[in-house]
């Protein structure tokens, strides 16, 4: 309780019934508004990419279509279910929770809008504050590389088996760039909460970790989190050319369905995500209007969540899928080094300029070395000396035999 | 002195946590298909985290998910499923001469150990901080600047370390894949 009071201003005043039905209350309506937002996402996901294919997408149920998700949803949950004879029963019954339940529980720690006042109470539109804050959004994302694996193991299945082997590696690798920037944010705010967070950055667009941290932790965090979702241009988990579906071959009906929810339902936490860390929340210009000021920040969030979930869409039509070494190639020699050696130029800075410079080119001279070895290391790969055929080539016996024996011969 | 400290609350945390906890270890032990048993590796896990935030220690907590079962676990999914060994394992054989009268000892003398320990020291009951003579340890930001300042001043030279320790590991086990893999394509061809 004692600990509850510091983080959220409605358990200042003991715990009385009005609490407890607020709290539930505003449990139920995030719950509500996140599933609304999911229907009309997958809608206007399908809408979109139509729109840039030059096609014209769902029109049929409802006025442009808008009633199509819930009609497939219908379907789905009235479609045999069908589990694979040789799937392992329990955990592949399982993976679909272990997919959804992240994605709801990272959308609690969001601030969706200031403070509001009802009955006197003090209420945050945030379903819950805890005191680690973007840390379980760190743990969840851990989590839900569970329901990929897990679906793709226990389907007993090749491709789905395949996936998840991606997946593993793929979400690991991401996991640690992705950790890396929310440490820069972390450094600049001096807190873990979200409130925190959105409270640093409310005093004006300057004030906002996109402009504040320089672009680059922002730009990172972007790539990551589209690769933490599987989403393209880094799907290579669902890659349809190469894996049938993916971790969700062999799945149907309901299972499938929340499968379909978990992804949209990611994409549009992780939307509200970088807007918490990045574009300051629902911080934004209020105009003073009687009674609906508490609007406007509401307005402001939406805006700046959808503006990245359209972007997401828009990865999807524009950018090819990236080849599973390129992924690995960015995560590991790109994207690791870059955040981690720009944490160190904030935490530099953050104590004193000269800090700050002296790690910059700490930084940079690091960076020349890395990049030196990398070169080495590709040219060995795929130069005059290469140990190893081209990628994508079939390697010959013969060949792979007198490159390793020459190489000894030296 | 303990039992004052305890409110129902406490109690009813503990035995969840201490249900999880066991349900997981045994479970790991007693399954034969290894990626169940990771998965109650997960439970066990999961079981000292919620023992972590109700004894108030939640970055600790959160960190243990995001470390242990976000990318360790996974990992050793990701192991057991690449390298296909998700049947069951013949235990009928011994590896190595007397391993199993060595591992008998082992569990002697860890048990002996875990017993003298509680028999001088408290005995694990749930109540919060008994380590720290009844003060909680600080919640919030205060959590993190307490285990941040133990890492980083008191026990700096372990943490440092045990860090240079991983990346000795890491290296090490690179070397030897790669050597290995050499060996085996010669010997193929």
């Amino acid at each position: 309780m004692m600990l509850a009071s510091v983080v959220d201003p409605i358990y200042a005043h003991g715990l009385t019934l009005a609490v407890v039905v607020i709290v539930l209350v505003r449990m139920l309506v995030g719950f509500a508004v996140l599933m609304g937002a999911v229907t009309i996402m997958i809608w206007f996901e399908r809408k979109a990419i139509s729109d840039m294919q030059s096609r014209l997408g769902p029109t049929r149920w409802g006025p442009f279509g808008l009633f199509q998700t819930l009609a497939d949803g219908l379907k789905l949950i009235v479609k045999e279910d069908l589990v694979p004879a040789e799937a392992d029963r329990f955990t592949y019954k399982l993976a679909p929770y272990l997919s959804l339940i992240p994605a709801l529980v990272t959308f609690a720690i969001v601030p969706v809008g200031g403070t509001v006042h009802i009955a006197g109470h003090p209420v945050t539109l945030q379903i819950a504050n805890p005191p680690v804050g973007v840390l379980l959004m760190l743990a969840m994302s851990g989590i839900s590389v569970y329901g990929v694996v897990l679906a793709g193991w226990a389907s007993g299945s090749k491709y789905p088996l395949m996936s998840a082997v991606r997946a593993s590696a793929q979400m690991i690798s991401y996991e640690a760039a992705l950790g890396m920037t929310i440490v820069t944010v972390v450094l600049a705010t001096g807190s873990l909460s979200t409130q925190s967070i959105v409270a640093a950055q409310a005093h004006g667009i300057w004030h906002w970790n996109l402009i504040r941290l320089g672009v680059v932790p922002f730009v990172v965090f972007l790539i990551a989190i589209t690769a933490e979702l599987n989403r393209p241009p880094f799907d290579v988990v669902e890659a349809e050319t190469e894996l049938v579906g993916g971790f969700h071959t062999e799945y149907s009906s309901f299972r499938f369905g929340v499968f379909y929810l978990a992804e949209f339902m990611n994409t549009i936490t992780m939307s509200a995500v970088i807007v918490t860390l990045f574009l300051g929340g629902p911080a934004g210009w209020v105009p003073n209007v009687p009674h609906l000021r508490w609007v406007f920040p509401i307005l402001w969030f939406l805006i700046k969540t959808v503006f990245f979930a359209f972007s997401y869409i828009w990865f999807r039509a524009a950018l090819p899928r990236f080849r599973y070494d390129q992924l690995m190639d960015l995560g590991w020699k790109r994207l690791i080094p870059l955040s981690l050696g720009w944490m160190l130029i904030v935490a530099g800075f953050l104590i004193k300029m000269s800090w700050g410079f002296l790690m910059a080119a700490l930084v940079i001279l690091a960076w020349t070395l890395l990049s030196r070895t990398v070169t080495i290391g590709e040219r060995r790969l795929e130069g005059a000396d290469s140990l190893l055929p081209a990628v994508g080539e079939r390697p010959l016996p013969g060949r792979v035999l007198r490159a390793f024996t020459d190489r000894e011969g030296e | 002195m303990i039992g004052a400290a305890y409110a129902i609350p406490d109690i009813l945390a503990f035995v969840v946590a201490a249900l999880m906890i066991l349900a997981g270890a045994i479970g790991v032990l007693a399954v034969r298909n290894p990626v169940h048993a990771a998965l109650s590796l997960i439970l066990t896990l999961f079981g000292v985290a919620v023992a972590f935030v109700a004894q108030s220690a939640d970055f600790l907590a959160v960190v243990q998910i995001i470390v242990y079962a976000g990318a360790i676990v996974v990992l050793f999914l990701f192991v057991i499923m690449f390298l296909g060994v998700d049947r069951t394992d013949p235990v009928r054989v011994e590896p190595l001469v007397g391993q199993r009268a060595l591992a008998g000892v082992g569990v002697v003398v860890t048990i002996g150990g875990l017993v003298a320990l509680l028999a001088s020291s408290h005995w694990v009951t749930g109540a919060i901080a008994v380590s720290t003579s009844g003060h909680p340890t600080p919640g919030g930001a205060g959590n993190v600047r307490a285990v941040g300042t133990a890492v980083f001043t008191t026990y700096l030279f372990a943490f440092e370390a045990t860090a240079a320790l991983l990346i000795i590991a890491v290296v090490g086990a690179v070397l030897l894949a790669r050597r290995e893999r050499r060996m085996d394509r010669e010997g193929e061809a």
